[in-house]
């Protein structure tokens, strides 16, 4: 009985230590954009839409790490107390700017092309946004930190080769740079984004 | 004063045209640079004064192109691609000659091609046969790129009335296009060939300006509502794009750096 008892044990083990299927990140980028589809051209209240697609961002994306590549140099400066501040706040003014980007679209069609892995942290998947009768035709790559090849997410966006995370790297480095190097001027920026 | 003026008035549509976004800059700018991987840095000159001619342009993208531009997009699909085609067809007279001074002999070679025939069979450009035919629609070079190619450095960044955002690289190369590098300002401006009026370059550029404006309305839109420095925004996009024109590179991936990433792991 023992014996028994013992052998489900390791196998339960087994079970839950067995390495789980690494997933290619082509293959996140569909279900993402299928999902936020699902979303954007449901009938559900704007709101209850932001809400969804705000979820998808939080799984998906990697946004306490781009909130630290964005600050540059700056990042070096922070203590805890104000490390802890800045993440709080780029997390609120990350989903507002991300679902109010994306909230416009009813139906957004997003091929996936390809995939080029650059490194092992690192992997491009080449995708199309569909021409519609407003938009061109848009390239859209997205830059995917595979570091951890069982949950890939996603560090950056480039839109016809323009990188926004470099794009809010330059954007944040001139607020401070033009408010003599004082970060809470950043701070106080985002907190008017968050509730303008 | 008159050929300065009508100069400038040339040189203002020619970047409403040329230009991806329509103006900005900051602080410095540090980007990678591809050839010598050393952080090239571009400066921003007349920062006060750049952020002032910034907020001017805007105004009149909001009282002229804006409201143009949409109501171009009332127009029936068909008139707007054959639009869009017949000037990209035209920009070909400047491409051409960057491709031969890049190096691109291949290149040059296809765009000639297709601009022989979509100003025939496509009937001044109106009708993209040629990529029915296989020639697909290449870049667009300018004698900006074909310097940035040469290995000239950018200089100092500036916002330029209605022209929006340069570098002092970018404008040498604009004004090569009114010393005999555009073939089609030579047709209609230069020279007086009789079949051509001053007024169809000015149309034509003019036509242009729109034309991207319409394309981009929501984009731009969009950037406006999500920028808490919209001019240092448009700055960094316009040196992004400049530099990935210059490298000739579709490959995202070459025109990034992984350094800019590598302290941070959240993994």
């Amino acid at each position: 009985m023992i014996k028994l008892k013992l052998f489900y044990f390791f196998l339960f083990l087994t079970l839950i230590i067995s390495p789980s299927k690494a997933k290619e990140p082509s293959e996140l980028i569909t279900e993402i954009v299928n999902e936020a589809s699902k979303i954007l051209s449901s009938k559900d209240p704007v709101e209850s839409k932001i809400i969804k697609l705000n979820n998808i961002a939080e799984t998906s994306v990697d946004i306490d790490g781009i909130s630290m590549y964005v600050l540059g140099k700056y990042r070096k400066n922070l203590n805890e107390d104000e490390k802890i501040k800045y993440k709080k706040l780029f997390k609120s003014y990350f989903l507002k700017s991300f679902s109010s980007r994306l909230v416009d679209y009813s139906d957004p069609k997003i091929n996936v092309i390809s995939e080029k892995k650059i490194n092992d942290k690192y992997t491009i998947v080449n995708t199309i946004l569909e021409e519609t009768s407003k938009n061109p035709e848009i390239k859209i790559d997205w830059r995917i930190y595979t570091k951890n090849p069982e949950r890939p997410i996603i560090r950056d966006l480039m839109v016809e080769g323009l990188s926004l995370a470099r794009t809010q790297k330059e954007e944040f480095k001139s607020i401070i740079q033009n408010n003599n190097g004082d970060i809470n001027f950043l701070f106080k920026s985002l907190e008017e984004f968050i509730i303008k | 004063m008159k050929k300065i003026l009508k100069l400038f008035i040339i040189s203002a549509i020619f970047h409403v045209l040329t230009l991806n976004v329509f103006a900005g800059s900051d602080g410095t700018l540090e980007i990678k640079n591809k050839s010598n991987n050393h952080n090239a840095e571009v400066k921003d000159c007349f920062e006060t004064i750049n952020r002032g001619i910034f907020a001017f342009n805007q105004g009149l993208d909001k009282i002229f192109f804006k409201p143009v531009a949409k109501g171009y997009r009332f127009l029936p699909k068909p008139l707007r691609s054959g639009t869009s085609n017949a000037l990209n067809n035209l920009s070909n007279v400047v491409t051409i000659p960057n491709n031969i001074l890049q190096g691109q002999f291949k290149e040059a070679g296809i765009n000639t091609l297709r601009f022989s025939i979509n100003s025939t069979l496509g009937i001044a450009g109106i009708f993209d046969v040629a990529s029915y035919y296989g020639l697909n629609k290449l870049d667009k070079e300018d004698y900006g790129q074909t310097l940035g190619t040469w290995g000239v450095k950018e200089g100092c960044y500036f916002v330029l009335p209605v022209l929006g955002p340069t570098t002092v690289r970018d404008s040498l190369g604009s004004l090569a296009n009114f010393s005999g590098g555009d073939a089609w300002y030579n047709v209609t401006i230069a020279n007086d060939t009789k079949y051509f009026k001053n007024s169809d370059y000015y149309y034509s550029r003019l036509t242009a300006g729109v034309d991207f404006r319409a394309k981009n309305l929501e984009a731009f839109d969009s950037l406006e509502k999500n920028s808490m420095d919209l001019y240092a925004s448009v700055r960094s996009l316009y040196l992004q794009d400049r530099k990935r024109k210059i490298l000739n590179s579709s490959e995202t991936t070459e025109t990034m750096s992984d350094d800019d990433w590598e302290e941070i792991d959240t993994q």
